[in-house]
């Protein structure tokens, strides 16, 4: 069975929902240096996996899994 | 409890219902802070995007903290456009004493904006565009850099 996973870009970072075979946020992370799109971003962004905040790339990803990327924030 | 709005937020309505919800809970200390937006940069307006499932769980996690000092917290906020002189923002401490609400209104205030999902646009010629310099990145950020 396939694992998709589904990434979203949150905020301005302009760019659509990405739907991939995923098993780690490793692998997450050597897709995204390779978008030069993206690659800016990841420097100062943050990650949520199933909305919650994480920060370690140690964690498996399951099918349906939702990742999240939240660049600098500013509210008020 | 966390409210969001479409727009601009009705100041004395919001402060007001807050007041007559908590009139009689026994509470000796209501502080209320409330963001304006500022004329600075020839803007016309700033606008949000929120991004609500973790903004909630922050929000629950303060709620918690704000209980374990017999406190509570109230926050509203705005989605869109907000334009100059109107408010975007107003967070208040409800708490049996006075040094409390001071205290914990100016911890959660900055970690608000340290860490709650919220980005911040200026309305300027037409365009809306990212206050990157005014960002803060979340701690943790640059996991996948």
């Amino acid at each position: 069975m396939s694992i998709l996973v589904r990434v979203e870009f949150l905020g301005p970072i302009q760019k659509e929902s990405l739907e991939i075979e995923i098993t780690n946020l490793k692998q997450l992370a050597d897709i995204l240096q390779k978008d030069k799109e993206i690659v800016q971003w990841l420097e100062n962004s943050a990650v949520a996996v199933n909305d919650t905040l994480v920060s370690s790339l140690d964690i498996a990803l399951k099918d349906g899994d939702k990742v999240s990327l939240l660049p600098p924030v500013c509210g008020g | 409890m966390l409210y969001l709005y479409d727009g601009a937020l009705n100041v004395p309505k919001i402060l007001t219902d807050w007041y007559e919800e908590e009139a009689t809970s026994n509470y000796g200390a209501y502080i209320p802070f409330v963001g304006t937006v500022r004329s600075e940069d020839g803007i016309s307006g700033l606008s949000f995007d929120i991004y609500e499932p973790i903004l909630k769980n922050w929000f629950k996690a303060w709620q918690k903290k704000a209980e374990t000092k017999s406190a509570i917290i109230k926050m509203a906020h705005s989605r869109g456009d907000v334009m100059l002189h109107e408010s975007s923002y107003i967070a208040a401490v409800f708490s049996p004493k006075r040094r409390v609400a001071l205290e914990f209104i100016d911890e959660f205030v900055e970690d608000f904006k340290a860490s709650a999902p919220i980005w911040k646009y200026d309305l300027k010629d037409r365009q809306r565009i990212y206050a990157s310099e005014r960002s803060t990145a979340i701690k943790g950020s640059g996991l996948l850099a």
